[in-house]
């Protein structure tokens, strides 16, 4: 069955708390998830005083300010800082976001930050994406054609048909959404998940791609595509403002398409 | 423990290529239950403090009968569906799974064959 409460060994304790500097005018407090699994510990939840007069205004600059001058055994996935690596991905406040696109200014009360929801937790903030990048991998996310590549020029495309991606190629696959997901929370070893069938759904309206039909085939099964409810979590979290449960919808459009 | 490789368990066993008919029908048996359901709740209303002979009347007319049929099909079609899903989602157990979806449709067929026998019973025996 479904595992509603979190296994014995996961259970997240009070932790550390270090306080703000002397002096300190604007002081936020910031508790984040904190995990070593070298401890042999349960996860815990270290908080930090951070004084706001003296820290960039997104919630990765906090991070970053901590991991510098605080404790460096803070350990998170960052690169580049402005919302299209998708490497920060984390759940701050309740909701999973990017931190380097989510103002601090934005949080009210104590800022709350945790890996991504019900992934492995590699450390602290890094969560084990192995199988959601095998799951990317398995819809084979490349253009696959059977026609010869024209020798001297690219494969072209019209102006709808290029409009048809937009909405799908934004996405920088940060996988805010995959683990928003309830049913890839309870399905994730046979469901997708919303960003692999964002992806999916890229490729099959790709009006350069000629394997639509095998797509289609290889989706259409109970649990890889028809475990979306349309909860719309995906949707709703999404940092960059796509809609992964259109994505979706368009797939089983396709699929009724072909049948009826 | 496996050591099966991330990409071999994203593949699994490949597609069971079918879901598109369940999952139009079930959608398909939402929108018919939005009418019979206006039907049957105004026909409930309209029948208030009726007794049973003028009951009987009322579900003996070709029309109420059909429509009570409908309702009873439908009802259970789309119930059984819908329970499919919600213990494919949350029964992981494969023994258990296969047990409480075989019994979702035979309660399924039993109850709706059940129900469609009582109604044609009232409607053209009585008693």
């Amino acid at each position: 069955m479904v595992e509603f409460a979190l296994p014995a060994n996961s259970k997240v304790q009070p932790g550390k708390s270090h306080k703000a500097p002397a002096g300190a005018k604007r002081v936020k407090t910031f508790k984040i998830y904190r995990y070593d699994p070298d401890s042999g510990q349960n996860p815990r939840l270290d908080s930090f005083e951070i004084d706001l007069d003296d820290c960039g205004p997104m919630v990765l600059d906090a991070l970053l300010k901590i991991k510098d001058e605080i404790d460096s055994t803070l350990t998170l996935r960052r690169s580049c800082r402005e919302g299209i690596c998708g490497s920060c991905a984390m759940n701050i406040d309740g909701t999973n976001t990017l931190a380097c696109l989510k103002p601090i200014a934005d949080i009210k009360g104590d800022v709350k930050v945790f890996p991504l929801p019900h992934m492995s937790v590699v450390k602290d903030l890094v969560p084990d994406l192995s199988l959601a990048y095998a799951q990317l991998a398995s819809i084979k996310p490349w253009i696959q054609r059977q026609s010869p590549l024209p020798p001297d020029r690219e494969t072209l495309q019209s102006i709808e048909d290029r409009a048809k991606l937009d909405g799908l190629w934004e996405c920088i696959l940060c996988f805010c959404c995959q683990t928003s997901c309830p049913s890839y929370w309870w399905n994730s070893d046979r469901y997708l998940g919303p960003a692999v069938l964002l992806q999916a759904a890229r490729w099959i309206h790709d009006s350069r791609d000629e394997m639509t039909g095998e797509r289609l085939d290889a989706l259409e099964d109970p649990f890889k595509l028809y475990r979306c409810h349309t909860i719309m979590n995906c949707t709703s979290t999404c940092p960059k403002g796509l809609n992964p449960a259109r994505a979706i919808g368009s797939i089983k459009e396709k699929l009724a398409e072909r049948t009826f | 423990m496996s050591l099966r490789s991330p990409l071999g368990r994203a593949r699994g066993m490949g597609s069971a290529k079918d879901g598109m008919t369940h999952f139009w029908a079930q959608r398909l048996t939402a929108v018919a239950l939005v009418p019979i359901t206006f039907w049957f709740c105004f026909s409930l209303v309209a029948l208030a403090g009726a007794d049973y002979a003028h009951f009987r009347a009322w579900l003996s007319m070709p029309g109420n009968t059909t429509l009570m049929l409908i309702t009873i099909f439908i009802t259970f079609h789309h119930a059984q569906l819908g329970m499919s899903v919600v213990l494919e989602d949350y029964v992981h157990d494969k023994g258990l799974l296969l047990i409480s979806r075989t019994g979702v449709k035979f309660a399924a067929w039993l109850f709706g064959i059940f129900c469609a026998v009582s109604v044609l019973h009232v409607a053209f025996v009585g008693g």
